[in-house]
């Protein structure tokens, strides 16, 4: 521990000539000119995305084509700037994911609204909704900004999934020893 | 005319105290809130004689947000990404403050590997905000160079935190209880390598200034601040250690294990702008040194507190498998974190001083007030008194070398 004053040295003559400090100025700009360039030519030239990017939300489906989203509205809870909006609808009783019993009907993020704080993903029980690696979004209209179900399953895709905790349920149910 | 100030040179005194016949009408001018060397959406309204400021009146609240109100209304981990907005050069260093601040209201103790990640991170946001405030002050001296360089670094820091965080600006890293995920693989040796290339270059940058006669010129003795002043108006940071008082709360205050660190505190000789300078520059030597230091002892273990079943989330892994996590999780999210009733005042060391949170809990997820004691704010409050009777022009590196930020400052 130590507090250390910071002295001045008063200035040589040399130096209050002003002539030093130019010929260090243009030495040392002369030698960045022939360093290699730092910026990148953007739209041709993309910076690499490192993995965990908190990029657009999306929302994702496992493996096996189901929506993995059951309209817990976790997320739309937890969002601080409030820019999802989710309509839970259920799901038929013919269907192959039937013992899931909900899914959401809309689901709708607000862009213009959504910081990109990645709480929704963090708090997802299921890991439905990602922030991947996509950081453009653009429109012409407010309306435009508003990702709809459809278009967050198409950003999001699939992604792999490492519990199946439904399928396991449903083979519970199947074999009779669900709790 | 009578006036009461010192002059810049004596052919203004002699122009102030010549007969009345000679005198002229006093000119209004709002510098701002969209000029360039105010940094943000400060405005500064002045009054002019010739070209001597008689009188400065900062307006300020051109970005308020009402975030102290905003926070009332959500939960306690919601609020983190607020804290990103404030001073939006370090905005770890925010996140790490707020987290403290709610956790010693939680009595909460962090295990030593996450104090540490705290550590790392907050002394790379100082690197970043020093480097900006440096290019910023130099460009408005007139020198573009050290501006564009100091980007160049702070982009490398922008994909460290970009890998840590999954952001590189508005970062939300802390949770309450821990952080929002561990150190990704081979991160720490990234930040080794950045602190070996960054020192030269940071030499490079600081020669360039600080024997330099034409900034030397603009800096030296202008805007001086005495101790007395800077203690009796509330300013804290290099402002502070500027002008000679050596108060650094990560000495005074130690907390998240700053004790366990070897650094000094640089402080200037006089308290002009070019004292405030030298002791950023001096700052980010010692920045790297705390984070070389960390990150050569930076402990295994847990990086968030285990024990806070009802406050920190539990982990995603536990959510997707098991029925008791899975109801925990809800409750912590809808609920916000279980805090006791109480107040608490927790201030940190930020880069531009004391970023103080004053968190007033009456139980549940919500607090019931926070008020936030920006350094930027509180550094400004000077304005008036430093700026009068300098030179228009110096009014440009008085603003350059208090360093503050808009965006904490209106909050």
């Amino acid at each position: 521990m130590a507090v250390i004053p910071l002295e001045r040295k008063p200035l040589t003559f040399a130096e209050r000539t002003y002539l030093p400090q130019i010929a260090f100025g243009l030495k040392t700009t002369l030698r960045h000119l022939v360093t290699p360039k730092e910026t990148l030519e953007y739209p041709e030239q993309r910076p690499e995305i490192p993995a965990g990017y908190r990029g657009v939300p999306t929302l994702v489906k496992d493996p096996n084509g189901r929506e993995k989203c059951v309209s817990c509205q976790l997320c739309e809870f937890v969002c601080p700037p409030k820019a999802i909006r989710i309509t839970p609808g259920e799901i038929a009783p013919d269907d192959p994911t039937a013992h899931v019993e909900k899914a959401p009907q809309e689901f709708e993020i607000d862009m213009l609204r959504c910081i990109y704080c990645g709480l929704c993903q963090e708090v997802c029980p299921e890991e439905a909704i990602w922030l991947q690696n996509q950081y453009t979004m653009s429109g012409y209209t407010r309306a435009e900004m508003v990702n709809n179900k459809e278009r967050l399953y198409e950003l999001g895709g699939t992604l792999p999934d490492d519990h199946f905790k439904w399928d396991k349920k449903k083979s519970a149910e199947e074999q009779g020893n669900a709790h | 005319m009578a006036t009461e100030f010192a002059f810049p040179d004596n052919a203004a005194k002699t122009a102030a105290n010549a007969p009345a016949e000679f005198q002229t009408e006093k000119m209004s001018l709002a510098m701002g809130p969209s000029h360039p060397s105010t940094h943000g959406v400060l405005r500064l309204q002045l009054e002019l004689d010739g070209e001597i400021v008689t009188k400065c009146d900062p307006v300020l609240g051109y970005l308020h947000r009402g975030d102290e109100k905003i926070a009332e209304n959500m939960t306690y981990n919601q609020f983190v990404p607020y804290t990103d907005r404030l001073d939006y050069l370090a905005p770890l260093a925010n996140n790490v403050a707020y987290a403290i601040a709610v956790e010693k209201l939680a009595k909460l103790e962090l295990p030593p590997r996450g104090q540490a990640i705290r550590v790392i991170i907050s002394e790379l946001a100082r690197i970043s905000s020093h480097l900006l405030g440096l290019g910023a002050f130099a460009m408005d001296t007139g020198a573009w160079t050290v501006f564009l360089y100091q980007f160049t670094e702070r982009e490398k820091l922008y994909k460290l935190f970009e890998e840590l965080t999954g952001a590189r600006f508005t970062t939300s890293y802390t949770r309450i209880g821990g952080v929002a995920r561990d150190l990704p693989e081979g991160w720490t040796g990234r930040v080794e390598a950045f602190c070996e290339q960054f020192l030269p270059i940071l030499d490079e940058m600081l020669e360039m200034l600080t024997r330099n006669k034409i900034f030397m010129d603009r800096t030296v003795g202008v805007g001086v601040i005495s101790r007395e002043d800077a203690i009796g108006y509330g300013l804290t940071g290099p402002n502070l250690r500027g002008s000679g008082v050596p108060l650094d709360l990560r000495k005074d205050k130690p907390y998240s294990g700053y004790e366990q660190y070897d650094f000094d505190v640089p402080v200037g000789t006089k308290g002009d702008s070019y004292d405030r300078y030298l002791v950023r520059g001096e700052e980010m030597k010692q920045a790297v040194r705390i984070v070389r230091q960390a990150i050569a002892k930076l402990p295994g273990g847990e990086w968030y507190a285990k024990d806070a079943v009802r406050i920190f989330a539990p982990r995603k892994e536990k959510v997707l498998t098991s029925m008791e996590e899975l109801i925990n999780n809800f409750m912590i999210v809808t609920e916000g974190p279980q805090m006791p009733a109480g107040e608490v005042y927790f201030e940190a060391e930020n880069p531009k001083g004391a970023l103080g949170f004053y968190v007033v809990s009456k139980g549940g997820g919500v607090p019931w007030r926070l008020k936030i004691r920006s350094p930027s704010f509180c550094n400004l409050s000077i304005l008036p008194k430093v700026c009068q009777g300098n030179l228009m022009s110096d009014v440009v590196a008085i603003l350059g070398s208090l360093d503050f930020v808009m965006g904490e400052c209106d909050r």
